[in-house]
């Protein structure tokens, strides 16, 4: 199976789930109590019976349940994911708004806790019994258990309030107006923490994963294979251990993408991060479901994409794969 | 066999001892083994499992688990002592000293590198050859070792490659750097006799050529007459016996070495009494099944495990069928059964069409063929006594728990246990025995016919010689017909009436056996035979 | 060795057990010891800790006593980290069991089904049926419960898989035992020691959903909850930093708590597999 085969068989699998997300909405909205039409009009739709008519008429909310389903579709066919009554703006543009903060984010966070998990998973396999491998083991477990939000608030009160050393809240300083390098580093620096503790869970379970797989693989008979070459401990470590060892950590990275868009909420709503969590934040608060919904719709198929990456990538690291389809 | 009398030893072991941790079954794994091989020679250490065999290799090599050490004695390689070097002295002697090749080639090369790299890495590890050289070096090996289109594989991952390919790239690789030594732990006991006889010619050819002295561990006693120059027996740590192939195969001293020669089944088989002519119990005609591996995109790839396939059986007959793996054997064996359900072709018991009945008729009609299987440490549930799995037939088909319960002592006491076993968990016995429970289950519901997959192969040879021993007397007592599905036509020559030769899905001979192995026409039957190892020395 | 043996060598575990203990005393003590709803305003707002020896954790931004909420806290946290567990074992092994055993299509099909609430962001997910469908304990549990239950379904399709090949359960087949009987007597009870193992990890997972969704304010507003006073306390950090602390730490022992736990259950439910390789 070549590439482009396999690519266009994950593409059409990713618009499988975005259509079933579209029906999990429209179901979603019906499911709730009430009226559909106050639901999509969101708060600002109470006081208001004009627009709650012109909502019934827009998505024929009069008409059969699978015509209303039709229009529902149509409209997530084209894109159009609904308006905003309470900012006045379509839900599409206020989510493309707020897209890049976000991929900035997870994408940060999602470098650093793989990174960082698998060093510390190799590292702590490698003196498996050891205190090293005590501590790393340790530290994930607690990571592992504290609730993200909290330790966002504990950090933000530490390293920015009470130390200083990083800015409070926010993407990049107000009115400072860099340009350039200046503005990519005062972003950056603004990244630190939210990225951190975003990573944080995720570090651990990674480091927890690559542990168990790198010990698991430490009795597989090719190691013996690579040690009666007479090669170097460091050498079958790297070379034979952990190259097969982070293939299932890799795949289950990219089966928990979807974890991280939604730690993302609770991390941006800690630091006003302005990306979709906050958006969604904030949709909450106001009742805007509209936004809501298209939030969910718009990570999910962030997450879509991504999964179609690291699966492109575990093909290139895996040899069996092509073989094997 | 070469001439190795006087020649300065290669590997001198000297009074090895190595401890097991606290609460293994005994204190040491190896008890004051002293062995020696000579420059070219060929030592086999031979020895059931658990008898300590690979743990020599092991401790040879500096590769012991974490858990065993090292407790006594030396271990000389050309007069050093390999026990009391450090980590880094070792890691100088693995690969250049001593190579080593091991018993699952599917497992034993890395599956994320090429064939290449993998060679290249053995001349990295101590430094030797250049970029340039060690390619051509790589080449001239993956040729030696007899691999077909050496430049291409070279390049190819191990998955690409056969079994058979991937132990031949394990010899090339533990050769790279012509080794004194090389050590072999079972390094055919996954591979078809086929495969095995062409690699057990290649290992001695190889040997012949550059002069290596080889500790070869097996517990197979037709691979030992093969290969051995000189025999150490080994029995629980302890070693028994040694001496020249000759001597020991012929003119054993030891108990032990007689008893486990003695069980080696022989491959002229015995005078059988003739069978009653009668109506078959079992009867198969055009049986087939293909296995189509579906993909996303694409054609699926099909595998005939069964084509055509038609036989019979008569009642207190055997019929052995036999093939390497992949024939479709045990395809054909559990389609009989139904517990894979067949594509076509039709399946009779006595008058009964089996291959018919629906589903709740299937049930009921179950009992009357039933299976022995081949693991006996999977084969029966952790979770339950074997009064509750030997009864449990028989309450499937209406029959009390208490009078189950009550048959099921019986039944131990007929397969040679004894009856209060009924109230003990199956870890609590060992893998002889509870095969004779899982016969014991087949039993318990008194079956026209008796499906034996592989019933013996997972056994040691003395146990396997006994469990031979009860079926061949069950089926005397009870009439029973046996379809015998095995991979080694030792145990087919003893236990079978007749023959079938499978090969890829097809039934390409059949005859009684005796007439088969007298006179094969096949030309597959014919390899099959001749590459039993040890065919000359045990019967031909 | 026993399982109580096996289960005490890890250290661990035991400490787990002792903290989980204790959270489950004082959840079940929550009425004897705070008779008061949590709810009452009942001192000045943002004492600090020990102030009063009345307020060991202090108030909150209305006066609420933080001790109060923390022990109530406990009930609401256990209940919903267990029962929104149930729930997902509900769907999760029935779904896995059905799969595993049928194989083929419905395997695939059933699958394709986990893969897709796998591969959507499940907070998210929580977030907007919590929302949807307002606010309470049963859109809270239910929202929590479906999205933990694939990686059960996950696991017990893989387990009965790998059970149903095996020969004993072909040798129950050949026996003609039914096809209920072999699933209910053969095959799962040799899956029930991971499915408890994971279970109680997935406690664990879900007081941190649960705690998640209630700082967000998605909590039902008539339980008093952990997350929800963390959220609470957000806006007045820097003077009253305890009001977030005491409930997030509570969060973060319990669940850790839980961790530990299921480790050493894994360890003395599967001797065999417990403890790497030394």
């Amino acid at each position: 199976m070549n590439l482009l085969q396999f690519l266009s068989g994950r593409l059409v699998k990713g618009v499988l789930v975005l259509f079933a997300i579209a029906l999990l909405n429209f179901f979603l909205i019906r499911a709730a109590p009430g009226d559909p039409a106050q639901v999509l009009a969101g708060e600002a739709g109470a006081a208001d019976a004009q627009l709650l008519e012109q909502l019934r008429a827009r998505f024929g909310l009069d008409q059969p349940l699978l015509t209303q389903l039709w229009i529902y579709l149509k409209g997530y066919a084209t894109l159009d994911l609904g308006f905003s009554y309470r900012q006045q703006r379509p839900v599409l543009d206020l989510v493309l708004d707020r897209l890049p903060a976000t991929l900035l984010l997870t994408g940060a966070a999602f470098i650093v806790s793989l990174g960082l998990g698998v060093v510390m998973g190799a590292l702590a396999a490698r003196r498996a019994g050891r205190w090293s491998d005590s501590l790393i083991t340790t530290l994930s477990l607690v990571f592992y258990a504290t609730p993200l939000f909290w330790i966002a608030l504990m950090s933000q009160i530490l390293f920015s309030l009470k130390l200083g050393l990083v800015p409070n809240v926010g993407f990049e300083t107000i009115g400072a107006n860099y340009t350039g390098l200046a503005r990519a580093l005062d972003i950056g620096h603004h990244l630190i923490l939210p990225s951190i503790t975003l990573g944080l869970f995720f570090t651990a379970l990674y480091a927890r994963m690559m542990r168990a797989s790198m010990l698991e693989v430490a009795g597989a008979d090719f190691v013996k294979t690579a040690r009666a070459k007479g090669l170097s401990p460091a050498i079958v470590s790297r070379r034979h251990v952990a190259r097969n060892a982070i293939l299932p950590v890799v795949t289950l990275a990219g089966l928990q993408a979807g974890q991280l868009v939604g730690g993302a909420v609770l991390t941006e709503t800690v630091f006003a991060w302005p990306g979709i969590g906050r958006l969604m934040f904030d949709a909450l608060v106001q009742r805007d479901y509209s936004v809501l919904l298209g939030v969910f719709f718009i990570s999910s198929a962030m997450v879509v994409g991504f999964n179609i990456l690291t699966d492109l990538v575990y093909r290139l690291a895996d040899p069996r794969i092509e073989a094997a389809s | 066999m070469a001439d190795v009398s006087k020649a300065e030893p290669v590997l001198s072991i000297e009074n090895l001892t190595l401890a097991l941790p606290p609460l293994a079954d005994r204190a040491h794994a190896v008890e004051n083994v002293s062995l020696s091989i000579a420059p070219g020679e060929t030592l086999c250490i031979v020895g059931e499992s658990g008898s300590g065999k690979s743990m020599i290799a092991h401790a040879v090599m500096g590769l012991l688990p974490k858990a065993v050490k090292p407790k006594g004695g030396a271990i000389k390689l050309a007069g050093r002592d390999l026990l009391s070097l450090d980590e880094a002295a070792m890691q100088d002697v693995r690969g250049r000293e001593i190579g080593m090749i091991f018993q699952e080639p599917m497992t034993s090369l890395n599956p994320v590198m090429r064939i290449e790299d993998q060679i290249f890495e053995t001349f990295e590890a101590h430094g030797l050859l250049a970029k340039s050289e060690r390619r051509a070096r790589t080449l001239a090996l993956l040729t030696e070792v007899g691999l077909p289109d050496p430049a291409r594989l070279a390049k190819a991952y191990p998955h690409e490659l056969s079994g058979g390919q991937r132990q031949r790239v394990m010899i090339a690789m533990a050769l790279a750097l012509e080794p004194k030594l090389l050590i072999a732990d079972e390094p055919t006991t996954a591979l078809d006799v086929t495969t095995q006889a062409q690699i057990l010619k290649l290992l001695d050819n190889l040997r012949q050529k550059h002069g290596t002295a080889v500790l070869f561990i097996t517990h197979d006693f037709g691979v030992v007459a093969e290969i051995a120059d000189r025999i150490a027996v080994l029995q629980q740590g302890k070693l028994v016996e040694q001496g020249t192939a000759d001597q020991v195969l012929s003119n054993p001293q030891h108990d032990y070495t007689k008893r486990l020669l003695a069980a080696v089944p022989s491959l002229i088989p015995p005078q059988r009494p003739a069978i009653v002519e009668s109506k078959p119990v079992l009867s198969v005609t055009d049986l087939g099944k293909v296995y189509r591996k579906r993909s996303f995109f694409g054609a699926a790839r099909e595998v005939k495990a069964a084509d055509n396939v038609s036989f019979t059986l008569a009642k207190g007959e055997t019929l052995g069928l036999v093939g390497e793996s992949g024939s479709g054997k045990s395809t054909v064996g559990r389609c009989c059964l139904r517990l894979i359900e067949p594509d076509g072709g039709r399946i009779m018991l006595g008058d009964l069409v089996l291959s018919d009945l629906g589903k709740s008729a299937l049930r009921q009609h179950r009992k009357r063929i039933q299976m022995i299987f081949q693991d006996p440490f999977a084969s029966l549930n952790p979770r339950q006594t074997v009064g509750r799995i030997i009864s449990d037939g028989p309450v499937a088909h209406g029959t009390s728990r208490k009078d189950a319960l009550a048959r099921a002592k019986e039944l131990l006491e007929l397969v040679g246990l004894s009856a209060n076993a009924v109230d003990r968990y199956p870890h609590e016995f060992s893998g002889g025995q509870r095969q004779r429970v899982g016969i014991a289950r087949a039993l318990a519901l008194e079956p026209d016919v008796l499906v034996a997959d592989e019933a013996v192969s997972a056994l040691d040879v003395s146990v396997q010689a006994q469990i031979l021993t009860l079926i061949k007397e069950i089926q005397q007592r009870l009439g029973l017909a046996i379809l015998f599905v095995t991979h080694d036509l030792r145990v087919a020559a003893q236990i079978c009436d007749r023959i079938a030769v499978m090969q890829r899905g097809r039934i390409v001979e059949t005859g009684p056996t005796a007439a088969l192995f007298a006179a094969p026409q096949h030309a597959y039957t014919q390899a099959l035979l001749a590459a039993v190892p040890g065919g000359a020395r045990f019967g031909h | 060795m026993n399982f109580f043996k096996r289960f005490a060598r890890n250290r661990g575990a035991l400490i787990g057990l002792a903290i989980l203990l204790a959270v489950v005393a004082f959840a079940l003590l929550a009425p004897t010891l705070y008779p008061q709803s949590p709810w009452r305003m009942v001192g000045r707002p943002f004492m600090a800790p020990l102030a009063l020896d009345r307020f060991p954790l202090g108030t909150d931004t209305l006066g609420r006593d933080i001790a109060s909420g923390m022990v109530h806290g406990a009930r609401v946290s256990l209940m919903i980290g267990v029962v929104s567990t149930i729930v997902s074992l509900l769907i999760g092994v029935p779904l896995g069991a059905v799969a595993g055993y049928a194989g083929g299509f419905v395997d695939d099909a059933l699958m394709r089904f986990t893969e897709f609430f796998q591969t959507i962001p499940s907070f998210a997910l929580a977030i907007v049926m919590v929302a949807i469908l307002q606010p309470q304990l049963g859109s809270i549990v239910l929202a929590i419960g479906i999205v933990s239950w694939p990686p059960v379904a996950r696991l017990v399709r893989g387990e009965v898989l790998s059970l149903r090949t095996r020969e004993y359960v072909q040798a129950a087949v050949t026996i003609g035992q039914s096809t209920p009987r072999i699933i209910f007597s053969q095959i799962l009870p040799n899956t029930i020691a991971p499915i408890i193992v994971l279970g109680s990890l997935m406690i664990g997972s879900a007081i941190l959903l649960e705690s998640s969704l209630s700082f967000l304010g998605l909590g039902d507003p008539n339980l008093m909850s952990w997350g929800y006073m963390v959220g609470a306390g957000r806006t007045r950090l820097i003077d009253a930093w305890w009001i977030s602390f005491f409930p997030g730490l509570a969060i973060f022992l319990t669940v850790l708590a839980l961790n530990l736990a299921g480790e050493g259950l894994n360890d003395a439910l599967n001797p065999r597999l417990a403890r790497g390789r030394e």
